[in-house]
């Protein structure tokens, strides 16, 4: 589903970050990309959805067979691939049903199908907030306005789970989460686990891993990845530190 | 939320079309020769078969204006304008008075139909009922007998002063006076038509009354003047909205309206205006200096102006309220867009005189392109307004970086126990916001248009429900090619 073949890339105005990512995700996979701070994870994301500002000097993104690079933004988006964002972003006076409607009906006629009328929209949500135990709070407030973190993580999980994407990226998603919130999220990534799907969570600390179980583990250092394995390889970096794979490296 | 949904999709469909009301109508018309004398206003009034004493009005508002000097204390750039050089009358021809729909023109009606102003009553909107003027002349007005039932007068002004002479001559000018400014005092002398409107004690009007202003004929300048009474404990929801053709040459649009409230009355008057903004150079567009006031004269009244302000290439407006009933509430809630090369100085006076009289401002300016957007607001409280209270809030929204925003409030309290407060901000659409925006599907113009309707949202629902979806759409239509 997403081939990345020796990615090169920088702050528009900074030095390079990112210095030879390879990484290969299938459908039905979930990846765990660790890290220390610094280490390129952050960045990372932001290619992978688009964000200006970067710079892509060398290598290939493939995703779903097409050149994603070559893609704006909002057609990553609407091809399928999500972003839950590190600092979710507030914007004042637009109510946050509103806005998911808005983002699910342009993707929706973008794959062709009809769009929801308020009534069908908001049967789906019902069923959602269900699944992912979410009270209904977040809905009618303006996008991200006075919540607290945990809130907007929650509301990025549910902003998943409404628009059902093929690749979805975590960035640092359990950052600053009580135990509470960390299941909420945790249970919202396993609800999305599915035959074709993928799942990209970026985290720097092993604890969200206790509830997600990964596919594959890749340690990012200084940006490279510069050791992959399964599971065990997240335990091992909770008992011994980056410092071990820096060592390694 | 159905309604949302349209509203994005017809702005979608928008977005390709630019100024959609640019198109021009070839019609017959009726057309006082270019320049401004005494002659002129004589040939007006002639035309309108006016009394005697109107025409004398007329004559003195011009002496005054004759010697006035145009106001160049608005933060405004705009080239000289030669006064003789326009065309103060254009009617279309057409037997005067129109009885019924069915003598209106034909190609008038497909005009409005154009502009989505369905005049035919059957296929009118419910419950609003429309007064068009067209150039000069008020062609025609929709549910007039409906109306007639409950007293309420709603016509053209050139009817009302045949008509209902009284009430006109009791009224007009009684609050923005012939000598009031520069402007005013202009169309005091040469104003063609315009709508009137008079709703009578205890009476709520059950309908939106509506003008829409049109100007088609070239080089003319446009002066319509409304007036719009609500008796003792009357009710009425006013709107006005306004187009233009495109044309290459500044056309002139002086327009006054008054409003008047008497005890326990209320008057909600919201305008979308949307004339012809000029092209991206700047070139044409629609030179908009208008005096809008209202006075809240009885105990208790309240006047409520709400105005999406997406045209024109220059912008002087400041609807205001005069609260001398004791009680008495006045409110401005205001959008200001400017794209590419536009001017806005607008905003509002708040005149306290009568006790514990209440005032609200809100102003949201938007500044696109290379726009230029001033808030400019007098907050005045007069030694007698005990108890007086304002709150004041202005927020400006910068879309690029060649554009401008500024604040100028000017308050004058003369009564310590009055309460005025001024809050003002100034943002930014964010990077951030619009990756987050995109990120989840949507276009660039999409988000842009979805955070300014956000951004505005306090102000869009003080509109009528109709209204406020135009508003949206025209919102983004305004905003297209700001971004990217």
């Amino acid at each position: 589903m997403l081939e990345i073949r020796n990615l090169h890339a920088r702050l528009a105005d900074g030095g390079e970050i990112l210095r030879g990512i390879d990484l290969s995700v299938n459908a039905g996979e979930v990846h765990a990309i660790m890290g220390p701070n610094g280490s390129g994870k952050s960045t990372l994301a932001a290619v992978l959805a688009g964000r200006d500002g970067y710079d892509v000097s060398k290598g290939s993104v493939t995703y779903l067979g097409r050149d994603l690079l070559a893609m704006e933004a909002d057609e990553r988006a609407r091809e399928g691939l999500f972003l839950a964002f590190q600092y979710p972003v507030e914007i004042p006076g637009v109510n946050n049903m509103y806005f998911l409607r808005t983002a699910i009906n342009a993707q929706r006629r973008h794959r062709g199908e009809p769009e929801l009328d308020a009534g069908q929209f908001l049967r789906i949500v019902r069923a959602k907030l269900k699944m992912l135990d979410i009270g209904e709070d977040l809905l009618q407030r303006a996008v991200n306005v006075g919540f607290s973190g945990g809130e907007k993580k929650r509301n990025e999980v549910f902003q998943m789970a409404m628009l059902e994407p093929r690749l979805a990226i975590l960035d640092e998603t359990d950052s600053g989460l009580d135990i509470d919130a960390l299941k909420l999220v945790a249970r919202g990534v396993n609800q999305q686990r599915a035959p074709d799907r993928a799942i990209v969570m970026i985290t720097h600390y092993q604890r969200l891993l206790d509830y997600v179980e990964p596919d594959r583990v890749h340690v990012l250092q200084a940006g490279r990845i510069v050791q992959s394995g399964d599971k065990t390889l997240a335990l091992e970096l909770e008992q011994r530190g980056y410092g071990v794979v820096e060592d390694a490296a | 939320m159905t309604a949302s949904t349209e509203t994005l999709q017809t702005v979608r469909s928008l977005s390709q079309e630019g100024y959609k009301y640019g198109f021009f109508t070839d019609i017959e018309a009726e057309t006082a020769p270019p320049g401004l004398s005494e002659d002129t206003i004589r040939f007006i009034s002639a035309k309108k078969d006016e009394p005697e004493w109107l025409l004398e009005w007329r004559l003195a508002a011009f002496r005054a204006w004759r010697e006035m000097t145009e106001p160049n204390w608005a933060k405004l750039q705009l080239a000289p304008i030669d006064y003789q050089a326009a065309t103060y009358y254009s009617a279309p021809k057409q037997n005067v008075g129109p009885k019924s729909l069915d003598e209106v023109d034909p190609e008038l009606l497909r005009t409005y139909e154009k502009l989505g102003i369905p005049l035919r009553e059957r296929e009118a909107l419910a419950g609003v009922a429309v007064d068009a003027v067209f150039d000069s002349i008020s062609v025609a007005t929709t549910f007039k007998e409906q109306l007639g039932e409950l007293g309420i007068i709603f016509c053209s002004m050139g009817e009302a002063v045949r008509e209902h002479p009284e009430l006109v001559r009791k009224y007009l000018g009684t609050v923005v006076p012939q000598n009031d400014n520069f402007f005013a005092a202009l169309n005091s002398a040469v104003f063609s038509d315009g709508s009137f409107a008079y709703i009578p004690p205890g009476v709520r009007c059950p309908m939106e009354l509506s003008t829409y202003f049109r100007i088609n004929a070239a080089k003319t300048g446009q002066f319509e003047r409304t007036l719009l009474i609500a008796d003792a404990g009357a009710y009425v929801s006013y709107l006005e909205g306004c187009t233009a053709p495109q044309r290459d040459e500044n056309q002139l649009h002086a327009a006054v309206v008054e409003l008047i409230a008497h005890e326990d009355a209320q008057i909600k008057y919201s305008t979308v205006q949307n004339w012809y903004p000029g092209d991206a150079e700047g070139r044409g567009g629609i030179y908009n200096f208008v005096t809008k006031r209202g006075a809240c004269r009885g105990a208790r009244s309240k006047i409520s102006w709400t105005q999406v302000e997406t045209g024109s290439a220059i912008t002087w407006k400041y609807p205001s309220c005069v609260l001398e009933g004791d009680h008495s509430v006045g409110e401005f809630y205001s959008v200001a867009i400017t794209n590419n090369r536009q001017q806005a100085d607008t905003g509002t006076k708040m005149v306290h005189i009568g006790k514990d009289t209440r005032s609200t401002i809100l102003s949201k300016g938007i500044s696109a392109g290379r726009g230029q957007n001033t808030y400019r607001g007098l907050v005045r409280v007069q030694p007698r307004a005990q108890g007086a209270r304002n709150h004041t809030q202005c927020d400006s929204l910068l879309i690029g970086d060649h554009c401008g925003a500024h604040t100028v409030p000017y308050i004058e309290v003369r009564n310590p126990s009055a309460r005025v407060e001024h809050e003002a901000t100034t943002s930014k659409i964010s990077d951030d916001q619009l990756f987050y925006c995109r990120q989840r599907g949507l276009s660039a113009e999409d988000a842009v248009s979805l955070i300014v309707n956000g951004f505005c949202k306090e102000v869009l629902k003080e509109l009528p429900m109709e209204f406020a979806v135009e508003a949206q759409k025209l919102l983004a239509v305004s905003l297209e090619g700001s971004v990217g």
